[in-house]
């Protein structure tokens, strides 16, 4: 394996869809290449940090005017059928 | 009670049952499903379109969508694959209303590659986590994920912030399976290296 065959299984790695001889071969193209092994920690931290971190609060007032509107438009068109 | 199930799923979904009572006029049980998916359907919008007031709108311009057309959901996919896929339609147009000189679709393929080959070797050290704040680790996740082309961050969004699958995904958008694969790969890669200015390891003799 080289390191743009590691680039083109990459997305597999990380949702589990790679055999497992897959997986070893980049195990041991990692062990030896150390940018590859840093595009594979960094990436893994990407998904990562965007997963752990709400960047779009909703906060519960917002939660509860945007439910109470939904409501309203529904029944409004339940009322008129 | 009848059981409506998808011949592709061996295991009801408990949407199922309350989409059925809200097809015969259980407002209860839509109401149920508003508050299951109010808050990932508004944080979807909010992610494609960038703008609160607009993820708002979305939201219960979706939601009413949904209710109008639920005589036509037929159940071959989840019901909440079927609200996202409103949810980004109705985005998509309002990105494609605001921006009138740029086109703006899911089948448009971005053909640059720009940040598609891994340019910073560096590693993250310390963690994301530890060399800043949670407020300012959110900015700068915002900040980031605005810089990417819409199409690429919305399969991102779906896929890695949502947790659709790869199929699901494929589906809200109307995307192949193959094409989500592609543009997630490089919505990755492209935050990676982004991110990578942020949170990569400092040079010693480098200024913090």
């Amino acid at each position: 394996m080289n390191c743009t065959d590691l680039l083109s299984h990459l997305s597999d790695y990380f949702d589990d869809q790679l055999t497992i001889e897959l997986r070893e071969e980049i195990s041991e193209h990692t062990a030896g290449c150390q940018h590859c092994r840093v595009v594979l920690n960094t990436t893994h931290q990407t998904i990562e940090v965007y997963k752990g971190n709400e960047i779009y609060e909703v906060s519960p007032g917002l939660r509860e005017r945007l439910h109470s509107a939904i409501m309203a438009k529904c029944l409004a068109v339940k009322k008129q059928a | 009670m009848p059981a409506i199930q998808s011949p592709a799923t061996e295991e009801v979904h408990p949407d199922v049952a309350l989409v059925a009572r809200a097809k015969e006029g259980d407002t209860a049980a839509f109401e149920q499903l508003v508050r299951q998916y109010e808050r990932q359907i508004f944080r979807v919008a909010q992610h494609i379109t960038q703008n609160r007031e607009d993820a708002e709108d979305i939201t219960q311009d979706a939601f009413l969508k949904a209710y109008e057309k639920l005589e036509q959901f037929q159940g071959n996919s989840k019901f909440s694959t079927w609200l996202v896929r409103i949810a980004v339609n109705e985005s998509l147009m309002r990105l494609r209303k605001r921006k009138t000189s740029k086109t703006v679709s899911m089948d448009e393929d971005v053909q640059t590659d720009e940040g598609s080959i891994p340019r910073d070797f560096a590693e993250w050290r310390p963690n994301p986590e530890q060399q800043y704040n949670q407020a300012e680790l959110a900015e700068i996740l915002r900040k980031t994920i605005q810089g990417l082309p819409p199409g690429f961050r919305t399969v991102f969004t779906l896929r890695d912030v949502e947790n659709l699958s790869t199929e699901e995904t494929a589906e809200a958008l109307g995307l192949s399976v193959p094409a989500v694969k592609s543009r997630l790969l490089r919505a990755r890669l492209q935050l990676r290296e982004r991110l990578s200015r942020y949170f990569r390891q400092k040079q010693e003799g480098q200024p913090a």
